[in-house]
This record gives C-alpha cells, structure tokens and sequence, in this order.
C-alpha cells in the first residue's frame, strides 16, 4: 500500500496520465469541433491509424534520407491524410447527404486498409519492426523535485493541453466562424438563412477535426512510440466518440474526460506491474469500464446538437 | 420627374417541383414604402415565389430586379447583400443561441466574436427600430411572439430594405398582432418595403397597400388595397364568388347532453421546469357542445392538452371520458376511452417521412395486423377511401410533409373524425391555414358537434372561439377565470377575462 502512495508512484502516475491522455485529446477536440457543426465522424478511428502511419512512413523516409526536420515532415504528413480523409468524409456526408454512421464506418475501414497496406509496401515484410528516432522529451522545469519529472513531456503533450483545448474553445465560443459552426450544427436552414455557408462551414469543420485527429495518431508514432504497428490505436479513436459525449461537446469537458481515461489507464498499467491481485484482463478492461461508468452517469439527458446526423439540402 | 424604380421586380417566374408547377409566369412588383399582400390559398405558390426572391430556392425562369438594377439571386447571403430580409413560416433561429448570437449570425466582420460589442450594437438597433428584445435572453426561452420579434430586427440589423414576412400574424395573440402592425407602419413610413402574406382578410385590409393574389401557381390579380373588399380578394383567390364562413349560428341547435362527456375535477399539472401549470382546473363539456377555451397564450392552454392527451401527466385531481376515470393514464387508454386529439403543432403529430396511407394508420396498427405483419393493401384502401371522404388533394403514397398545411390538416381530421370519438381535444385548429381549408374544418367540427360529440376547443383566435363555442371558458395562470354561455361573450369581457380579471362572477 505504501508504494502506491509514494511521491514518486503519484509523480509517475500524473506524467503517464499526461502521455496517455494527449492523442485522446487530439481526437476528443477534433470529434467534438466536427459533431459541433452536426457531422458524426465515425472514421476517427481510421483518421487517427493513418495519421500514425502516414506521419511515421514520412519521417522514416525523411530520417533515412537524412534530413534534419523530419519528425516536423512526418507530422505535416500525418495532417494532410486526415485532410484527405476529411474530404471524403464531406464528399460522401455533406455533398451526397450519405448516412453518416455508414460513411464514418466505411473511412475507418478504408483508411486503415489503407495503413496496413502502405505499411507493407513502404517497409515490406521484415520481421524486426522498424523504428525512428522519436521526438525528444522537454523538460522545462529540469529536475526541481515533483514538477521537474511531472512535465518531462513531449512537445506535442504541451500542444494538446495549451494549445489544442484552449484554441478549441476560443475557436467555438469566441470567433465568428465558431457561432456559425455551432449553428450550422444546431439549425442548419437557419444558419443558411442567416447567409453562413452550411457545405463549407461542415467541410472546414470536418477538416479541423480531422487534421487533429491524424496529429493524435502521430503523436503514438513520432513520439511516445517511435514506431509503428498494427494495434498502435487500439480502440482510441472509439474512446474519443464516448468522450465527446461525456464532454457535452465542450473542448475543456472532453480534456478532463480524457485526463480521467488516461489516469486510469495509467494507474492499471502500474498495478499490473506491481503484480496486483486481479487478472490482468480486468486491469486492462478497467480504463474502458470507467468511461462506460463515466458516460452512464455525466451523458444522461445530454442535449446533442440539434442537427446531429442530419444532411443538410436546401431542396 | 421620373419616378423611382421599384424595390422589387420579379417577372415571368416559374418554379417547378418535378412535374408540379408551383409558380407559372409570376409577375410581381413591390414599390418603395408599399405594404403589400401576397394572397393565396395553401398551396397557391406564395412561399415558393419569396424563397425564390431570398436565394432559398432558384426559379426555373424568369428575372428578379432590384432597386431598377437587375439582380441574380443565388443564396441568402446574396439576397441579404441586396437588402432584402425574410421572416421565414418556421422560424429560422437557433434555440440554443442568445437573441444577439442570433441576430449577428453571419453578419460578422473579422475573426473574434465581440460579444459585448454585439450586444450593444443589437440593443442600440432593437431601440432604433422599436422592437422589444433582451439580448441576452435564450432564444429558447422565449415565446412564439418574441421570437417574431428577433427574426425581424434579424434583417434590420442588416439593413434590410425589402422584409417579407411570411404569415406573420399565424402565430400571434390579437394584442400582438397590433403590437406588430404598428412596428411595420413605422418601417414602412422610413421607406422600407414589406411583402406580407396572410390568410386573414381583415389584416390584409387593415394594413396593406397593394394586394396581389396567387391562385394555382398562377397570378390571379394585382390591385391596390383601397380599391378592393375582401369578397373580391376572396373571389380572386378561389375563383369563385361567395363564401360564407360557418359558425354556430347557422348551425341547427342540438340540446346537449345530460350528462359531461368530458369532467376535469382540480386537475392540477407542471411545466417542462416544474413550475405549476394548472392550478385545479375543473371543467366540464356535454355532449353536443364545443367549449371554447380562450387564453392568451402561455397561461396553461399547451399543458392542458397535453394532460388530456395523456402525454403530461396531472399531478392531482381526475379527469373522466364518459364516466371512465382516465387521470394518468397513457394516449393509447385515452384514445381508447372516445378521445380523438388535433394537436396544436399539425407537423409535430404526424410522422413527417412517412406516407399519407402509413399516418393515417398509425394510432390503430393493430387493426392492420395479421401474424405480425402489417397488411399494406388494407392500409392504402384505409387512406382512399379517406381521401375521397375528406377531399384531401394528397395520394396514399405521397410523404406527408410534402402535403400543404391544409392537406395535413384534413389527414388529422380524418384520422380522428372518422373514429366517432366521444371527445375531441381540438388545439388551434385552423392557424395558418387559407379561407377554404378554415371553412372546411369550421364544417366538420360543426358536424361532430351535431353528432353527440364533447369538444373541447383551444384557440388564440378569439373570432373563431366566438363564432363556434356554446361556451367560453378563459384560462389565465393555469386556472379558469371564468365560464360565460355563448348569448353573454363578447370581445371585451372575454378580453377582461383574459387579462386576469377576477371579479366577474361564474356562470356554469
Ligand atoms: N421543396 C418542395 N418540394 C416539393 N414541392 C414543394 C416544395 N415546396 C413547395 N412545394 C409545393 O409547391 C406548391 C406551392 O407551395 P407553397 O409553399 O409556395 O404554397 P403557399 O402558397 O405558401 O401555401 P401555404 O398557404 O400553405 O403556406 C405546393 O403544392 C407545395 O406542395
Ligand atoms: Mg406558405
């Protein structure tokens, strides 16, 4: 019991709550900015498996090439496939009108086909997985006791929580171009009505969204990995979709759902390696258990924007 | 001098929806500083010609000038760079936004939303134009008149110069129909000009100066207001001359019942935020009566028809159906007890997607039941024979929503007339809809009432509360301010009443 309590297992447990917790909030902003405009991006899943391999194939190919930014090319990459793969999300949810569970479904699919054949093509079929060098760790407080090893992070960990949350929010509730996203979400016809472009406001919302989600996946294989493989997501994207919910759509709520996701995720990955008295299976079950409990509790009688899963046609 | 051009021309517009022609070769002109009506009856092409002069619909041909310069209207956004604003049927606001959110809804420069700017600026626009908002209140919150009142200083704030308004007074209590009537003389004194569609004769000849009517997709007429009495409007609408609006007094007396059909004993109900709703409304309406119950709005008229339908439950008191205790109970044992219902939101009460055949027997499936499947080809004979009965201009395939208001209307009456219930809950039963189809639904309510049944009618309409009821009720903050026999109500005791005055005595 002692060790669980030692400054040094909480300072642990807080800076792994912080990795684990960084490409969900990439992937809770980004799903929340794209459900605020009324789009269910299902392909998150996907978006965020490309976005690792794309990111990491590009600043493998960059680093064998020997230049000197390519972690920063990687991650450029990993943005523009989920670009891509916001364009034909729109293409199918917003110019067609398609069903938005089905085309959500269909881009998780393709885009991870997608990945795991490029991968083969890209790396072939080597038994040793290969590997970069990854983004470096800051330490902005050096070693000073308790905050040195809490924010010994990556770059991106910084981004996620001071840039992506904060600019997530200002972005929806204190621009011009955030009233007519959530507008478009919540009353599309009044929204056109009003002169705001619905296609485009969704695309750019989609794309937002996406770009965020690809960086997340890139954060697993630029940084806290350094390589790539096939489970690398594993269901993250899925988590974040729950999350949203839990956040009311609010980029701060989605934060602290991702915070409470990660701690548990890094507390059972602590208590499976003090040999805890409980099946690993249910260690590893318990982050998923929590959000289940979380989203039970805080996603009751939620107020989903008013044009969620609808097309939008002006007849 | 020349004069000046007109605000809006639009000439030879055709519209077509697949093989249906909703405008065919449409003329229409509004002069600078002009009120002026466009009539028609549901379905005559009235919204289709405004959407298209506000960018929401393209025409298939035809040119639209504006301010003498001719113009190409893609989208709102183009329509509102020339200055023309729409208060669209259905409101299009974001509930969830506050009034100035709404108002400054795409009409923003740069990227920061300065709220505190925007609050400001849409209060300093509400003052300038003489319209009553709270900036900063929900949209949500507010009711169907405020609402009005932010979709209109919406395209003031633009600047608009042409506001349509399309069925504006639909929604509206008499108070603030004039409240309405008032703003709009003083815009259009300051130059703007208005298109107004309306149903109602008498708001056309009150505050229009032109009238041009619809009929069919087609222009039936155009001619200025001073020069034409509503007959004539009437005649140009329909294409034929006389109309005689039924009421009462036409209708032969019936000696009602003995017995209530209908008893509500202090029956007491909450609000959607758990405030009291009715506070102990006891009422009862015999066989062979239509009971008005006149109100304005918000004073517990939704909520007591929604206790009656079974969809809110009262939380004391009993309300009996022919004897049968029926408090708390669900719509299916309602309905089951002789209670047929025409809500209040005609859109909200049938399945919008699914079919004429499929609405019209959806609260009795299981009479269409056999082995667990539904029997289809019983259904579409169902809906004929309906539709042939009723004279509904919809076929049994046809998606509901497409049907005009008046078409929908008549699906709901049928749907629930041709069950001879004992009890008819009837909420705003005509708003929105045009002479013909107002007529037509004053007849069968008149004919069930010859039939035996209680009827239970809600309205904001104090004309038609008046000319249908054997007797008035008021409802004010949840309680029955007073019962007056049809011989004693006049507007302004029913207008007293409905204010709040308590003196009056009860009459039963
Ligand atoms: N988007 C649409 N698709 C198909 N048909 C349509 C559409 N909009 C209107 N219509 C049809 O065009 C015709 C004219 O409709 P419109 O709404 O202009 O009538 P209106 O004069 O405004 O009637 P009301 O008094 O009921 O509002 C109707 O038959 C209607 O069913
Ligand atoms: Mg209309």
């Amino acid at each position: 019991m002692n060790d669980l309590l030692s400054t040094t297992f909480l300072v642990g447990l807080i800076a792994a709550t912080l990795r684990v917790a960084t490409p969900l909030v990439f992937g809770t902003v980004g799903e929340v900015i794209t459900e605020r405009a009324g789009i269910l991006n299902l392909g998150i899943e996907g978006i965020m498996f490309l976005g690792a391999f794309v990111g990491f194939a590009a600043a493998a190919k960059a680093e064998a090439a020997g230049m000197a930014g390519y972690l920063w090319i990687g991650l450029g990459a990993a943005t523009v496939s989920g670009l891509l793969m916001a364009l034909l999300m729109g293409l199918l949810t917003v110019t067609l009108g398609l069903n938005q569970h089905v085309s959500g479904l269909g881009i998780t699919l393709l885009a991870t086909a997608l990945s795991l054949f490029g991968f083969r093509l890209v790396f072939g079929e080597s038994s040793v997985l290969p590997s970069i060098d990854p983004f470096p760790q800051l330490t902005p407080f050096g070693d000073a006791p308790v905050i040195g090893p809490i924010f010994t992070q990556y770059l991106l960990t910084f981004v996620a929580f001071l840039v992506v949350v904060p600019v997530g929010w200002w972005l929806l509730y204190r621009t011009n171009f955030g009233l007519n996203l959530r507008s478009v979400g919540e009353n599309p016809e009044a929204a056109d009505a009003a002169g705001i472009n619905v296609f485009r406001t969704r695309y750019l919302a989609l794309a937002i969204g996406a770009a965020l989600m690809a960086s997340g996946g890139a954060f697993l294989s630029l940084a806290s990995l350094g390589a790539f493989s096939p489970g690398i997501i594993a269901g993250r994207g899925w988590v974040c979709i729950a999350l949203v919910i839990f956040a009311r759509w609010d980029p701060v709520r989605g934060m602290l759902g991702a915070l409470l996701f990660g701690g548990v995720f890094a507390l059972q990955l602590r208590l499976q390696t003090l040999g805890f008295a409980l099946p690993y299976e249910v260690l590893l079950a318990l982050p998923y258990l929590v959000t289940i409990a979380a989203l039970a509790i805080a996603g009751r009688n939620v107020a989903y924007p008013g044009a969620y899963l609808k097309p939008y046609r002006r007849e | 001098m020349t004069t000046p051009p007109p605000a809006v021309e639009m000439r030879g517009i055709t519209k077509r929806f697949g093989s249906l022609v909703a405008n065919d070769r449409v003329d229409f002109t509004l002069d600078r500083g002009q009120i002026h009506a466009l009539l028609g009856e549901n379905g005559a092409g009235k919204t289709t010609l405004m959407r298209i002069l506000y960018g929401l619909y393209h025409a298939d041909a035809g040119d639209i000038s504006v301010g003498g310069q001719s113009a190409v209207i893609r989208s709102p956004r183009d329509a509102i760079a020339l200055r023309i604003g729409m208060v669209t049927q259905h409101f299009a606001l974001v509930p969830p936004l506050t009034v100035t959110e709404n108002v400054v809804l795409g009409h923003n420069q740069g990227v920061r939303l300065k709220l505190e700017d925007a609050h400001r600026r849409v209060s300093e626009a509400a003052e300038r134009y003489g319209v009553d908002v709270q900036p900063r209140a929900l949209v949500k919150d507010l009711s169907v008149g405020e609402r009005q009142r932010v979709e209109i200083l919406k395209a003031l704030y633009r600047d608009a110069r042409v506001l349509i308004l399309d069925e504006p007074t639909a929604v509206l209590v008499p108070q603030e129909v004039e409240q309405l009537f008032d703003a709009l003389r003083r815009l259009r004194d300051d130059g703007l000009s208005v298109v107004f569609i309306s149903h109602k004769l008498r708001e056309v000849m009150s505050i229009t100066d032109r009238v041009t009517v619809l009929r069919g997709g087609q222009l039936a007429g155009s001619v200025q207001t001073s020069e034409t009495t509503p007959a004539e409007m009437a005649r140009m609408m329909v294409g034929r001359t006389t109309f005689g609006m039924p009421s009462l007094d036409e209708a032969s007396s019936t000696q009602p019942a003995a017995r209530a059909v209908l008893r509500l004993d202090g029956v007491t109900a909450v609000d959607n935020k758990g405030l009291p709703a009715l506070k102990g409304i006891t009422l009862d309406v015999y066989g062979g009566e239509i009971m008005g119950l006149a109100g304005v709005s918000g004073n517990g008229q939704s909520e007591l028809a929604q206790v009656l339908e079974g969809t809110r439950l009262c939380t004391t008191g009993t309300i009996t159906v022919a004897g049968q205790d029926v408090s708390g109970a669900d719509p299916d044992r309602i309905m089951k007890a002789g209670v047929g219902r025409i809500p209040e939101d005609r859109h909200a009460s049938v399945v919008p997607e699914m079919t004429v055949a499929q609405n019209m027997a959806l609260e009795h499936l299981g009479e269409y039941t056999s082995n667990g499947s539904l029997n289809r080809r019983q259904m579409r004979a169902h809906a004929e024979k309906l539709i042939a009965e009723y004279q509904i201009k919809a076929r049994p395939d046809d998606r509901i929503r497409t049907l005009s208001g008046g078409n929908m209307q008549k699906v709901i009456l049928a749907r629930v007339m041709e069950r001879n219930p004992k009890v008819i809950i009837v909420s705003q039963p005509t708003r929105g809809l045009d002479i013909g189809a107002t007529e037509y639904v004053r007849s069968r309510l008149l004919e069930q009432r010859q039939r035996g049944a209680a009827i239970l009618l809600i309205s904001e309409d104090l004309d038609e509360i008046l000319e249908l009821s054997d007797r008035v009720a008021v409802i004010y903050e949840g309680e029955i301010q007073g019962i007056l026999p049809r011989t004693e109500a006049d507007p302004e005791r029913l207008g007293l009443l409905m204010a709040g005055a308590k003196d009056s005595p009860q009459w039963a």
